[in-house]
């Protein structure tokens, strides 16, 4: 073998299925006599509900059962929260699969109808009546922790969830004596996920073997199985888990919903195997969304620009209840990671969890990351205008040397290596910056607004190790499991506890098991999703599951190699010491001939004719692998933006991006990871944002008006990396998955402000919409050149032409 | 989609779907499908009939004579856009067509159906408006003839009658001394029109000897902007007597008396404001100031 397929950009072997339309995702799956549920939810985003007629849907076409909050009482367990914060007076509220007495945010089940089919559910859904009595709601975080605001849960007084405090350092003794000290309050909006599936379950429960079977479209199916033993009583062996399938998750597929508890409920009630799937309305409605903080933050510094402490108050919604991974995100992979690729001495970060009238958040893409990265450059870029340096050299003084194993940093966690500075100068070298600057500097004086911004980033992922998963109540482990399994054929099945949705790992997975003992990469197929066939695992987000669970399939594969070297010595009638591998050859040292490949070994292991004393049979090993740490991926992204005064309109001109994950198993993969994570962030910067008025309804409640980024508004975003291994990790990877996302919002927010920094616009909120640019421009008195530069309007189209946007 | 329940009907030919039209009042015509079947998901729309005219063939093609472009109701989009003839004819037609929604929008998504609509947002009815286009209605007693500027009467309002249908709509071929552009600014989701403004100059050298100008997506319906089209008239047509020109658009938009359309993506005022940047920058493209 010449190229090692670990390091090739082979295709994914997902994507014929997935763009011919073969996949087969939850609601592709029919069962003979399944029915169908429609939920209905409440249109208020806070009422009393004062009584509930289900009579006439009761009695209308096809319909065989209506639901509601009483019906579930003491039949279905409240939902679980799984992420109780320690010393964070954390309120576990009530959250019921159907809301009886007090609905809270506008989708909040009501009532469930069963069906013959899905458009008689509907249809009875519109006959179900509900006397609400409508109740003063509440949106912004930091307004429902004030005085006065209306109280979503008598057991959550001021709607306060939790309330915790990390600190390194002595960040008040550094603001008193510091140089400088910037401060912004931002807006981190409430995004909308967006996964192409929308949610489905299909559950059927078996009255005669006392067993459930749930297709759910979840990032976690093996969580969802012990989440679900916890709602329906059912014991955990009993239940079955099957996550087809699955379009996308970004994070909002991590949580058990009330709704796939409620297709159980159904089920169980009527002993057929019932569906439900989500319409998008709904899904903008009632599957979780991510972010929204208001945030209070200030940085320190000397007066060269060396920052000496970051500190923050932040206001973190949780929405009307606490969704399973939720606290977790705005305190542990938020407030851990102020100090990101920088040396800082003295942190503080003071976050609230905070009750409001709408959907409940969970982990979206990056998951307090980006806001974390954000935050921090968003100072970084302040304290540099304070002491007069340019945002690349203010970034320089305060990255962390070089390290390749282990680095404290104050907040008290410990990252694994980095090489930040060298991040940062491959991309300076992309990006042309001195060149940019100039021109930047000349067209400026031409009426022409352009700006580069620069996002340094370290983040943390490969969630994690399992005793400080414990130690941060996770109400799990947080491990990952393999099993590989060689038949007499050669032929390799590798079985996961983690759940790939998506994102590759049923090619880069075969790539490790062919790189590890030499079988042709085809030869291996990776079965996931189902919690009968595969062993236990936690799943897929925090871009764990190549760190962890690709771990746990390399070490399975290092397990085998040793079984098979002792088979081999034994076939070749050599001392075990004398062999040597190679390319899945098993050889004598010093007589190459004198070999057995992995597929012979693998025929001998399985028949078991003749196997060397004490050897098992069968070529068939697993290992569960818990991480000693973190890991720490890092990189350095740029962006370049114009911005037309005229009409406050920006056009993205160009992006790159230096991501360091550490050995890539498959650049391609890699390079499609970072594509996807970008322009995730560039939605958030530029067109995303849920929007509520006051009453709590959500303005922004479809496609139509809510703006996921089109291919044709993004540039080719050029990707580049340098590889810095994970000192703990067995292959050394980092993870790929969410590093887009967490820089790229930062990297385009800072060049827009970089444009409009000659006209005097210091502040924006998030999108950056054009009203907003434009009338930012306005207040700082632009009149403009009188002339027309006029880059910067929707002329037409997506396709080639002079002036398109 | 889970509407609420209805009839479908077939019509194989003009005549046919009049004469359903005409037995089934409430009925709705399906065309490309784009803003009839999103009402009808969301159950706001419970028409009890729904026609498909899909099938009539009497409906589609672009023909072009006698200086008229007459495109039938069914043409799509996409048709529009890629259509070598309209691109000659009438390029602003062309280019209009093209940065309608996205290519699936444009794929299934009729000019007939955009203009029956009547979405404040179209970019057709400002195009048409200011281009001088006409729809040929057809209803049990015949047919007629009206401006496109007259038959969108308000938002989501047009002087089509219950049992009518939109068969054509003709637009004239742009002279050889005439430059026609639109510019808009799209919403970044759906990308229909914030605001859009469309133009046809014509010229003598740098002088514009007439114009037309329409304005949409910010008004209920478009709004011919006759303030703007006299200071452009006799004009040598620079950065400077071009921005003049737009600046007067204010006057136009107070003239026509309609409510300034303003949601959560943008404010009334802030069209207001930026509606004569679009308009200007339709100008300079126009005639060939604007630098890309
Ligand atoms: C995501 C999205 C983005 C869009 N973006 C844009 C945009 O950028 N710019 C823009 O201008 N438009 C846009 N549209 C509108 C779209 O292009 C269609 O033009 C529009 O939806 C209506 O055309 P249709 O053929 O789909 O009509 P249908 O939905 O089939 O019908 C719409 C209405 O017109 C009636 N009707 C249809 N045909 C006739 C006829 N021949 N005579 C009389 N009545 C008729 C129907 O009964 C119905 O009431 C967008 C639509 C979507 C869904």
């Amino acid at each position: 073998m010449t190229t090692r397929i670990f390091g090739s950009g082979i295709r994914r072997r997902e994507d014929p299925r997935l763009i011919t339309g073969q996949a087969s995702y939850t609601d592709d799956i029919k069962l003979t006599g399944m029915v169908h549920a429609a939920i209905l939810r409440s249109p208020h985003a806070h009422a009393r509900i004062n009584g509930i007629n289900t009579d006439a849907a009761k009695s209308a076409a096809g319909v065989l059962a209506v639901y509601t909050g009483a019906d579930i009482e003491g039949v279905l367990n409240p939902i679980p929260c799984a992420w109780a914060i320690p010393d964070s007076d954390l309120k576990a509220v009530a959250y019921p699969a159907i809301a009886s007495g007090v609905v809270r945010y506008v989708g909040d089940a009501v009532a469930v109808v069963v069906a013959q089919n899905r458009y008689q559910a509907e249809d009875a859904l519109e006959l179900i009546e509900v006397d609400y009595e409508p109740l003063p709601a509440i949106i912004n975080p930091e307004a429902a922790l004030g005085d006065g605001a209306p109280q979503l849960h008598e057991d959550a007084p001021n709607n306060q969830a939790f309330h915790w405090v990390a600190a390194g350092g002595d960040t008040d003794a550094a603001f008193a004596d510091a140089a400088v000290t910037v401060s912004e309050t931002i807006r981190q909006q409430k995004l909308i996920p967006n996964p192409m599936e929308t949610r489905s379950a299909i559950a059927s429960w078996s009255p005669a073997m006392g067993e459930l079977t749930l297709w759910n479209t979840t990032q976690n199916p093996h969580i969802a199985r012990f989440v679900t033993c916890l709602v329906t009583g059912v014991a955990e062996h009993k239940i079955r888990v099957i996550a087809p399938e699955v379009g996308g998750g970004f994070g909002a597929k991590i949580a058990v919903y009330p709704w796939e508890m409620i297709t159980a409920f159904c089920s169980m009630q009527l002993g057929v195997p019932v569906k439900w799937t989500e319409t998008r309305t709904e899904n903008y409605l009632a599957t979780t969304h991510g972010r929204d903080h208001v945030e209070y933050v200030e940085m320190a510094a000397n007066a060269d620009g060396k920052v000496t402490a970051v500190r923050s108050v932040v206001y973190a919604g949780m929405g009307a209840y606490l969704s399973t991974a939720a606290p977790g995100i705005p305190t542990i992979l938020h407030g851990l990671m102020y100090s990101g690729p920088y040396d800082i001495a003295n942190i503080k970060a003071d976050v609230y969890g905070v009750f409001t009238n709408s959907t409940p958040v969970e982990a979206y893409r990056g998951a307090g990351r980006p806001e974390a990265t954000f935050l921090l450059e968003r100072l970084m870029d302040k304290v540099g205008d304070a002491v007069g340096i340019d945002s690349v050299e203010v970034r320089r003084r305060n990255l962390i040397e070089p390290f390749d194993n282990n680095r404290d940093v104050a907040i008290g966690i410990t990252y694994d290596s980095g090489n930040y500075s060298n991040a940062l100068d491959q991309l300076l070298g992309h990006i042309g910056y001195d060149r940019f600057r100039h021109d930047q500097e000349h067209e400026r004086e031409h009426g022409t607004f352009r700006g580069v911004g620069i996002a340094c980033y370290c983040e943390i992922c490969g969630l994690g190790p399992s005793q400080v998963a414990g130690a941060v109540g996770f109400g799990g482990g947080l491990w990952e499991s393999a099993t590989v399994r060689i038949y007499a054929t050669g032929k390799v099945n590798v079985f996961i506890g983690t759940s790939p949705h998506g994102q590759g790992e049923e090619t880069t997975f075969a790539q490790i098991v062919a790189d590890e003992i030499g079988v042709d990469v085809d030869d291996v197929e990776v079965i996931h999703g189902d919690t009968d066939t595969t062993p236990m695992g936690w799943g897929t987000y925090g871009s764990r599951t190549t760190v962890v669970g690709g771990a746990a399939v390399a070490l399975t594969m290092r397990k085998l190699r040793d079984k098979a070297r002792v088979i081999a010595a034994h076939l070749l009638e050599a001392d075990e010491a004398d062999i040597e591998y190679a390319d899945g050859q098993f050889f004598v040292r010093g007589a190459p001939d004198r070999a057995q490949s992995i597929q012979d070994i693998a025929l001998q292991a399985n028949v078991a004719w003749n196997l060397p004393e004490g050897i098992e049979p069968g070529m068939e090993a697993s290992t569960y692998y818990d991480p000693p740490n973190f890991s720490y991926p890092f990189g350095a992204h740029a962006a370049i933006v114009s911005v037309d005064p005229d009409n406050g309109h920006i056009t993205l001109d160009r992006y790159v991006a230096v991501d360091d994950c550490g050995p890539q198993i498959n650049p391609m993969v890699v390079e499609g990871q970072v594509h996807g994570g970008v322009v995730q962030g560039a939605g958030q910067a530029l067109w995303e944002g849920a929007v509520y008025d006051d009453n709590g309804q959500l303005l922004t409640g479809s496609m139509m008006d809510y703006a996921i980024p089109r291919a044709h508004l993004v540039p080719d975003i050029e990707v580049h990396s340098t590889v810095t291994p994970s000192p703990h990790n067995p292959l050394g990877v980092k993870g790929i998955g969410e590093t887009g996302t967490i820089a790229s919002t930062a990297a385009i927010y800072s060049a827009v402000m970089d444009a409009l920094k000659p006209i005097g616009v210091t502040s924006l909120d998030m999108p950056l919409t054009p009203e907003r640019v434009w009338t930012a421009i306005q207040a700082a008195g632009y009149t403009g050149n009188g002339h027309g530069h006029s880059h910067g309007h929707d002329h037409g189209h997506d396709h080639g032409h002079g002036h398109n946007h | 989609m889970f509407a609420a329940e209805f009839e479908y009907r077939k019509a194989g030919s003009i005549a046919d779907a009049v004469r359903l039209l005409s037995e089934n009042p409430g009925a709705k015509l399906l065309a490309g499908g784009h803003s009839l079947i999103p009402l009808m998901r969301f159950r706001l729309a419970r028409p009890e009939v729904v026609i498909d005219i899909g099938g009539i063939d009497g409906l589609r093609g672009i023909r072009i004579s006698d200086g008229s472009i007459n495109i039938g109701a069914l043409a799509t989009h996409a048709e529009i856009a890629n259509s070598a003839d309209v691109q000659q004819a009438n390029g602003l037609l062309a280019e209009a067509a093209g940065g309608i929604g996205d290519p699936a929008v444009r794929n299934r998504g009729t000019i007939g159906g955009n203009l029956a609509h009547a979405d404040p947002a179209s970019d057709w009815a400002t195009v048409l408006t200011a281009l001088g286009a006409t729809v040929s209605l057809q209803g049990p007693s015949g047919s007629r003839t009206i401006a496109v500027g007259d038959f969108v009467e308000d938002a989501f309002a047009t002087a089509l009658a219950e049992d009518e249908l939109i068969t054509t709509v003709s637009v004239p071929v742009l002279a050889a001394n005439q430059r026609a552009e639109y510019a808009k600014m799209a919403h970044p989701a759906s990308f229909y029109a914030v605001v859009g403004g469309a133009v046809v100059v014509t010229m003598d050298g740098d002088r514009c000897t007439a114009a037309s100008v329409a304005v949409g997506g910010l008004t209920p319906r478009p709004v011919k902007a006759a303030a703007v089209e006299q200071a452009l008239s006799g004009t040598t047509l620079t950065m400077d007597s071009i921005a003049d020109a737009t600046s007067r658009l204010s006057e136009d938009l107070s003239a026509a008396g309609v409510d300034i359309i303003g949601d959560v993506y943008a404010s009334a005022d802030f069209r207001s404001q930026v509606a004569p940047v679009e308009v200007k920058h339709a100008l300079l493209h126009a005639i060939g100031l604007a630098h890309h």
